[in-house]
């Protein structure tokens, strides 16, 4: 089973609904005892950084999900803010985020032909192919960005995709089990059906 | 790098049935929403808009239960507007499984919902929708509730409060060309987009490729079009499309 942790944060019934929709189990959640039996986690996550830190962590999950994540080594994917907050911190905010991954957020500069937020569909170019999560991707994979900021990994070798706009950014980030990506898979259409696919069956 | 240029249908709600309007006026049954939304999704269309017309007017609630299922089939960005006017609302319609908010009459009366709503959930997740009409002097006039009700700010200054007040993206319908699918309003994109930061989405008289294209150039961040990917031939045939064969791509100037 696949936990979608339910923290009161933006859209998760899409989510759900394409795991659903390729017969994958899931369940959103905010109970620890569901966590303790999921296979998968996702951590979804929209709107300002500080707001989804502060919710997560009066949410009281973060302990089940260390075990669970950095004890347990199940995979977990997050989306958006969700992929963001795996970091220390971010540009938008003055919260600290998990620190599973050795990045930091910044904000994507605006130009007059680039408006930020940056809204709409996006290629993205495979940095690391050996990835269970990317292992069912086609090549010309797009998928659908909203974000006024972006992931910088410490660490090149962590980032799965790269994406572009006015800069070259990280648009999927991996650490071991642990995964994010900055755009959003469950409205990708099939792309974004074959990444679950592969976070999923891998 | 070139951009993918987002190409959006947008479908018009009047109780549990699509139409398609001219002028805002004279609704036309075009289909059943939740069949239309899974077509769309099936032939991947960027992102969905979905404006009930009436619920304003009719000081009703949106249709949850519809919109929900509509979501369900919706594998891309889907976008609800119509009777939004307090945060619980945009609360419940973000549960129901919809990307994004279109506020319009509410940023006249209630204009906290906008900055509320962008700090509970992203600028990201609330679109300012704007209609405007051409006066007989050819400037333009922001009307709301369908377009029943002028008020009196003028577009430049409506269009600042919306932005300083978090909207993520600017919807901009000309009322006068909606539905005529003889082209948008260029100079009105052209005008707008010009001092603009966040993404201008715009609406409004699209018939053919040629007009979306004209509007990107012109300045657009995204097209939405209603009659175009409803309608078939001289005849106005129901017959629901999404002209995808080649995509669009769009150089930024």
């Amino acid at each position: 089973m696949i936990a979608i942790i339910d923290y009161d944060v933006g859209n998760i019934a899409a989510v759900a609904n394409m795991f659903q929709r390729l017969g994958l189990k899931c369940l959103m959640t905010h109970s620890a005892d569901d966590i303790l039996q999921a296979e998968r986690i996702v951590l979804p996550g929209n709107g300002a950084f500080d707001e989804c830190v502060r919710n997560l962590r009066s949410s009281g999950l973060i302990p089940v999900l260390e075990q669970r994540v950095l004890n347990d080594g199940i995979p977990l994917l997050g989306i958006c803010v969700g992929a963001q907050m795996l970091g220390h911190s971010s540009e938008e905010g003055g919260e600290s985020g998990l620190g599973w991954i050795d990045m930091t957020v910044s904000r994507l500069p605006a130009a007059k032909t680039l408006p930020v937020p940056h809204m709409g569909w996006c290629a993205v170019t495979l940095t690391q192919s050996e990835n269970p999560l990317l292992s069912r991707l086609e090549p010309d994979a797009r998928f659908y960005f909203a974000h006024s900021y972006y992931m910088k990994p410490k660490n090149s070798t962590e980032v799965l995709l790269a994406a572009s706009y006015g800069l070259s950014f990280a648009a999927a980030v991996a650490r071991g089990n642990i995964a994010g990506v900055q755009f959003h898979p469950e409205k990708s259409h099939r792309f974004g059906k074959q990444l679950f696919e592969g976070f999923a069956r891998a | 790098m070139m951009q993918h240029a987002r190409v959006i249908p947008c479908l018009l709600l009047r109780g549990n049935g699509l139409v398609k309007t001219k002028k805002f006026k004279d609704p036309v049954y075009v289909g059943d929403p939740v069949n239309a939304m899974r077509i769309f999704s099936d032939k991947e269309a960027d992102e969905i808009v979905v404006l009930d017309i009436e619920a304003t007017l009719q000081r009703r609630e949106p249709n949850y239960e519809l919109i929900h299922e509509m979501a369900g089939e919706a594998f891309m960005p889907m976008a609800y507007g119509g009777g939004v006017s307090r945060i619980d609302q945009v609360r419940r319609l973000i549960r129901c499984g919809i990307e994004k908010v279109v506020i319009n009459s509410a940023t006249i009366d209630a204009p906290n919902l906008i900055r509320e709503s962008a700090r509970i959930f992203g600028k990201q997740a609330i679109i300012g929708a704007i209609d405007v009409r051409k006066t007989l002097f050819g400037s333009y006039k922001v009307v709301t509730h369908a377009g029943t009700r002028d008020i009196v700010v003028e577009l430049d200054q409506h269009i600042n409060n919306l932005v300083s007040a978090g909207a993520g993206e600017i919807f901009l319908n000309n009322i006068d060309r909606d539905g005529m699918m003889a082209g948008y309003d260029l100079p009105l994109i052209r005008k707008v987009s010009a001092s603009l930061q966040i993404p201008l989405i715009v609406c409004g008289g699209a018939g053919t490729k040629e007009h979306l294209i004209e509007a990107f150039q012109a300045g657009a961040s995204a097209v939405a079009a209603g009659s175009m990917f409803v309608f078939h031939g001289k005849h106005r045939a129901v017959l629901i499309s999404y002209h995808c064969g080649e995509k669009i791509e769009h150089k930024p100037l």
